[in-house]
Order: structure tokens, then sequence, then C-alpha cells
């Protein structure tokens, strides 16, 4: 096909999934650390904690992505980039990683409440029972309380993670080459095609994100713990 | 907050130094991460008065931002107005028992829920520009509502599907046996409990759709309230600030519709009603079912 | 039944908004002398440049707006019945082809593929692309200079690669929405340049004094012209009858040098006027 071999799909695919697969490594991370925060014992990091969750959740993609360019890096000078100031791949690697913090930054707040829900269904009295029986805290948490709380956890988790992979396209907002910016050039020097084109972008999402939510959608289902 | 944790027990007196220690250690760390962040606006002149007293000015208020905030709401308030009912639809579709209509219903609802609302945005922005007779005045809109319905009417029926399910089975077994039809069943029945229990979902979608609107904004060339910010800082060379007080915009109204979200999950739950999720999992997955359905035992 | 009334009115609002979504054009006109007439203009200008097209708090500037009022008046009109519409780049032909507006005043480049959708005017103005750096940067002297510089362009510009073509340097690109984002990070060094018309960068050079140089070497020669409907070859004479009048009696420079002051812009001769 004609506009298969005179755009780069496939390239521009690839640029979505790597900033599915490193923001959502980066989201997993950081939304356990906000979740062990909005859980924890010292008033202070759960003041933070639920803060920090309810503003960003509530502050449009767009607008998180485009401050990461023009506040973060534009202002503060932070450089997330190894490549050196003058090589003409650093606008672009820095960007992307610009990019993916952005996406760790809004995406960690779901995770965080996806697990603070988790561990919530694990009713007070396994862990009481626990201590009981003489367990110590990291034993309770890592024994009785994760593993409960991880199944419950798997499907509202899966959905974090392909939301992501669909908010990817907003990185366009800060020029990273990926598929919505190829849909874009595509629409403005091939518009005729303006159905084919739509196709073959779609295609390429459904291909992302439906196999994956079938999967773990199954798997949450198999593990769910019923109470 | 001081309830008894599943996590922990109630500090003793070697806990408590060491969560003062803690709170001192991570007040440090905030304090120089608000240090760098304010210190780096300052040394850019990003917080000098004259980029920050344009919002002091009645101006900035009624010609920019007000008329942005209400071409949001209007998006916003249209795309939940129009995708409710079609949500309802395709919700309902899919639960009959007809393989005909339940899979393309389905086939329907899991295409557009993998889809990015950027895309069906573009999509649409081009599909009206070329193809379709919309006038100029409503062309950003339309496409911004148009990639906003299709989206949103998808993830509505799921939420429509997974309150008519959370529902008790004997209510339509009792709706049956009164001779009720398997219509009459749905809608005397079924549809008015389930409507209720989706109402906290509904409010927590408009957030989802406040914010998305954004995008077109930014992409799509709508003059919503993130689009002023174009108008705004050519005026007052006041770029950065006029994202922050944007951003403040959002967020206000957000954090309102929000709290009013888990508010009427609360309520409905005190009175013992299964609710849909609102407020937690903002996006849903497509091949997945939906995942904030809640009894209101929790949280 | 409380829910199926609400429903019938949650059909009937959707039914209703699509109906408003649909309906209702401008009417359209025909010709532009005819719609003068009428008492009414609707001109396409850019919202967001200043220096050519602005929306102030108070009204319209630019040296776009000055154009357009000049021509209205001249066609009879005041002024104030003039109505001001946002054309963004990308929409400009399909305004004027749907009548959607009765004239274009929006840094609009002559060019043969647009020809063939619209008519133009003119030129008034014959930009070229320059280079937009920082007031105090030194290194940067012409196009040749951007090796390992960061170069900064809008989305659907290609005059930041067109740099690098052309002069066959390795400048670093950055793509963002709007020459607003440029400017943040050509003031706070994240950024070297900016490339576009040289009378974009000056109306950014003159709305923010002192801060920014305009390297004045422009290397392209764009025709900035009038866009009017495809059939109105009435209006297009009436337009450049005014042009001529606007460049010879001196209100053209004028309106230059108001709008572009203290900018480094050299305002140059008045255009010859080729579309005809």
């Amino acid at each position: 096909m004609d506009l298969l071999s005179k755009y780069d799909v496939l390239g521009a695919f690839w640029v979505t999934v790597q900033l599915t697969f490193y923001s959502a490594v980066g989201a997993l991370i950081w939304g356990t650390i906000l979740a062990g925060m909005r859980v924890s014992p010292v008033p202070l990091m759960r003041g933070i904690g639920t803060v920090y969750v309810n503003v960003v959740r509530n502050t449009p993609l767009t607008l998180i992505i485009m401050g990461t360019s023009l506040g973060l890096y534009s202002t503060l000078g932070v450089v997330l980039t190894t490549k050196s100031d003058k090589d003409l791949l650093f606008l672009p690697s820095n960007n992307f990683w610009l990019a993916v913090l952005g996406f760790v930054a809004y995406t960690g707040t779901f995770v965080c409440e996806s697990l603070r829900s988790g561990i919530n269904t694990v009713p007070v009295g396994q862990a009481e029972a626990a201590r009981a029986l003489g367990l110590k805290f990291t034993q309770t948490l890592g024994i009785i309380v994760l593993p409960q709380a991880f199944r419950a956890v798997i499907a509202p988790l899966a959905s974090v993670l392909i939301a992501l992979t669909k908010n990817t396209t907003v990185a366009s907002a800060i020029g990273v080459a990926e598929a919505a910016v190829l849909m874009s050039k595509m629409i403005e020097f091939d518009s005729q095609y303006l159905f084919l084109i739509f196709g073959i972008i779609a295609l390429g999402f459904v291909i992302l994100t439906l196999p994956t939510g079938l999967f773990l959608g199954a798997v949450a289902k198999k593990v769910a713990v019923k109470r | 907050m001081s309830a008894p944790s599943v996590l922990y027990d109630a500090p003793g007196p070697k806990a408590k130094t060491r969560n003062v220690l803690y709170t001192v250690l991570f007040g440090l760390v905030l304090a120089a991460v608000a240090w760098f962040t304010i210190s780096g606006l300052a040394e850019k002149g990003q917080l000098e008065g004259a980029k920050w007293s344009p919002f002091l000015l009645g101006s900035t208020w009624t010609e920019y931002l007000l008329p942005g905030l209400l071409n949001t709401l209007i998006a916003a308030g249209l795309s939940i107005v129009i995708a409710l009912p079609i949500g309802f639809v395709l919700g309902i579709a899919r639960l009959s028992e007809h393989r005909w209509i339940s899979m393309p219903a389905g086939a329907l609802v899991e295409f557009f829920r993998s889809l990015p609302v950027l895309i069906l945005m573009i999509f649409a922005n081009e599909l009206f520009a070329r193809f379709m007779d919309v006038d100029r005045d409503v062309r950003p809109l339309a496409a911004v509502v148009t990639g906003l319905v299709l989206y949103n009417a998808s993830v509505l029926a799921e939420v429509v599907r997974a309150g008519i399910l959370s529902l008790p089975k004997g209510q339509s077994e009792a709706s049956m046996a009164l001779g009720l039809r398997k219509g009459q069943t749905m809608r005397i029945i079924l549809l008015p409990q389930a409507i209720t229990a989706m109402l906290p979902a509904i409010v927590s979608q408009l957030v989802v759709i406040l914010k998305d609107s954004a995008l077109g904004g930014a992409l799509v060339g709508y003059a919503e309230l993130f689009a002023q910010y174009r108008y705004i800082s050519n005026n007052y060379q006041n770029l950065i600030p006029t994202m922050i007080v944007i951003a403040v915009v959002y967020i206000v109204i957000n954090t309102l519709l929000t709290t009013f979200a888990s508010w009427l999950e609360k309520r409905m739950s005190r009175r013992g009603r299964p609710t849909v999720g609102g407020g937690l999992v903002e996006e849903q997955a497509p091949g997945m079912e939906f995942t904030g359905l809640r009894t209101g035992d929790n949280l | 039944m409380r829910f199926s009334k609400g429903l019938r009115i949650g059909a009937a609002a959707a039914a209703l908004a699509v109906l408003a979504a649909c309906g209702g054009g401008s009417g359209g006109g025909s010709g532009l002398e005819a719609r003068a007439k009428s008492g009414k203009l609707v001109v396409g200008i850019k919202f967001d440049q200043p220096g050519m097209g602005l929306k102030t708090p108070t009204g319209y500037t630019g040296f776009d707006v000055d154009v357009a009022k000049y021509i209205a008046k001249e066609l009879g009109l005041d002024e104030s019945k003039i109505e001001w519409k946002e054309a963004p780049s990308a929409q400009r032909e399909n305004l004027l082809e749907k009548g959607d507006v009765d004239m274009v005043t929006a840094t609009y480049s002559i060019t043969e593929d647009r020809k063939k959708k619209v008519l133009f005017a003119g030129p008034y103005l014959t930009p070229g692309q320059d280079l937009l750096v920082r007031a105090n940067d030194t290194s940067i002297n012409s196009p040749e200079n951007l090796n390992g510089k960061k170069l900064c362009s809008v989305k659907g510009s290609t005059s930041a690669a067109k740099v690098n073509e052309k002069f066959g340097t390795q400048a670093g690109l950055q793509e963002y929405g709007g020459y607003s984002e440029c400017l943040t990070g050509l003031e706070s060094g994240a950024i070297d340049a900016i490339s576009t018309d040289d009378s974009i960068l000056a109306g950014y050079a003159a709305a923010n004094p002192g801060k920014f140089r305009l390297i004045g070497k422009p290397f392209t020669k764009e025709l900035i012209g009038v866009g009017l409907a495809k059939s109105d070859t009435k209006g297009r004479d009436a337009v450049n009858k005014a042009l001529e009048k606007m460049m010879t009696s001196g209100a053209w420079k004028a309106a230059l040098e108001k709008n572009l002051d203290k900018s480094g812009y050299k305002i140059p001769e008045p255009p010859q006027i080729t579309e005809k």
C-alpha cells in the first residue's frame, strides 16, 4: 500500500509503545510510593500524598505534558537525556523523557488510587489475625495483606495502564513523534485518504489495547478473591 | 484517618519517635523541591508582578478566561447530554439475548473504547472540514464534541451494563413473576434502579470529559479554556503564569465535581443502595468489564 | 416512569444540539463590494500574533488589522462595522470557500496551490524567512551559525526544517503548537532561535522590547496578500485600488511603523501589486 511505504507507521507506533512501556514502569513505581505515602502513619506524608493525587488527577494531561516542556525544561532547566546539548538528537530525546515524566506524574495518581482501594478491600480482621499470630509488620504486609490486595488490583491497574497507552498521544503537544503526530502529518499531505488513514491508526491502537485488555480482564476474573 | 489501619497497629513510643523522624526528613525533601521550583521560577523572572498582574484585571477574565470556560462547559455539557442516550442504547443492546444485537453493540463499544480521544477528534475535525457542510463557527466544537461523544458513549455503555448487572437477580425474577415482559422489566424495574446506581460514575465521567476537552483547545483549535493561553500570553508575555492560572481553574472545577461524585456515592451507600464506582477509576480499558463496581461496603 | 421522561428530555436536547450544530450559515456574500454596501464586513485575521493580528482586551490591533480597516474605509465602510473572525492558518481557504468570511488578512502567503482555491489581491507585504534570537546572544548572526543550536517552529510549518536543508546546518528542531511556547523557550535559553517570516518575528520583538533581536537577513521572499472568494474579481480590483492608495499615501508606512516599532525590522519599500 502506498501510504504504508510513504510513512513510517511502524516507527511511530514503536515510539508509542516505548512511551507506554517506560511510563508504565515509572507510574507503577511512583504510584506505589504515593500509595505508601497515603497509607503511611506519618500525617505530613498522608497530607501531601492526598493533595498531590487530587491536584494532579484533576489537571488536564495536556497541561501537564506542556508543563514538563515549558516549565521543567525551559524554565527550570531540567534535562533528562544523556545526549549532549549540541547533539541533533538532544531535543527529541529530552522531549521523549519529559513526556514520560509527565505520564508517570499523572498515571501514578491512578495507580496509587487503585492500590489504595485494593488494600482497603482486605478486611482489617486479616491483619489483626496476622498480628495476633505474632507476625511482624513486614510479614503482615508481605504474606497476608499485599497478596490479597494485589489480586483485587489487577483489573483496575490494567485499565490504568491501557488508558496510558491511549494517553501517550498527548505527547504530540510537545512534538514527540508518535502515532498522533504521524496521523496529523498523513492528513496534512494525503487528506483524500482520510478514512484509510483513520483506519490504519485506529487498527494500531486496537491491536495495542484490546488483546491486553481481554487477557488481563480474564486474569483478573480468575484470581479475584471471592468474599 | 486515625481509625485502625489494616497495615499497622497503633504506634507505641518507639514508632512515635520514628514517625517524628520521618516527618522531619520528608519535610526537608519537600522544602528542597519547593525551593528549587520557586528559585528557578524567580531566576527566570516568572514571579515578576508584571507577569501576574493581568490576572487581577477584570478584562483578562471577561475577555478570555470566562468565555473560554463557558466554551469548555458547553463542549462538556453537550458531550454528556448526547453520549448518555447513546450509551444507554448501546449498553442495553449489549445485554440483549439476541446475538445479532449484542454482538455489533459489543464490537462498537470495544472499538471506540480502544481509541485515544485525540485520534477521534483529529479525524472528526478533518471529516467535517472536508466532507461535510458544517459551519465554520461550530466546526471545532462539533469535532471536539464528536470525539468526546464517540468515546464517552462507549464508556457509558459499559457503566450502564455494569449498573444493570449490579442489581440483585431477584428484581428481574420478581418482575417476570408478576407477568411483565422483558422490555417492561428493563424499563420499569431495572433501568430506574440502575440509573441511581450509575449517578456517581456519570459525574466522574464528566471530570474525564472536562479534562479531555482541553485536547480540543491544544490540537484542534477549539477556543475553550485551555486555548486561551495563546491570546493571554501574546498580550502580556506571561505564558508560564497563564498556564498555572488555567490549571488552577481546572483543578477547582474538577475537585468540586469529584467531591460531589463521592458525596453522592457515600450518601447512596449509606442508604444501602449499590453504586457503580465514582471517583476512583477514571478510564476503562477495552475488552475488560467495568472495574469501578462497588457495593458500598468499602471506602 | 421518572427516568423515561428524563431520557426524553435528554434526547430532545441532543437533537436540538445537533440541529443547532448543523443549521445556520452566515449566508455568504455576493462579492466584497456588495457586502460592504450592505453595511457589514466579516474579516478573517490572526488573533494571536502581536504586531500583525492580535486580540487585545480592548479590540484588535496589528498591521493586518490596519490594512483591513483601510480597505473597508475605501469601500465606504466604517471600521466599527467590521466583524473580526479568527482565521487559523490551516482554515483560511476553507473560510473563504464557504463564505464564512468576506476577506482574509492573516499573514496569508500567495502560493500557486492556494490560488486554485481562492483569489488573492496585493501583495501588500513581502516578508522573508528570518531568525529571531535573544538580544544578548551574539553567536548567531546568520542561518549558517545554527550548527548545534536549537531552532523552534510551530506545528504544520516547515520553516525550521527548511533552514537545515537550505544551509546544510545541523540545528536541533523543536515543534510546538504556537509561537508563544517558542518565545518562552527562547527567553529562558532552552531554545536558541525561532524561524518564520520576519514580519511575524518583528511583531514578537516589538511586544518584548529589548529581549529579542531580529537577525535581519531574510533568505526567502514571501508575498503576503489579501484572500478573497475565488469568483470575486471585482472585489480584488477594489482591494488592489485601496492597497495602491494606502501604499502611495504613506498610510502603509505609518501603519508598519506603528505596529512593528523598535523591533529592528527595516521598513521596506511598498511592493508592486501583481495579482491583477
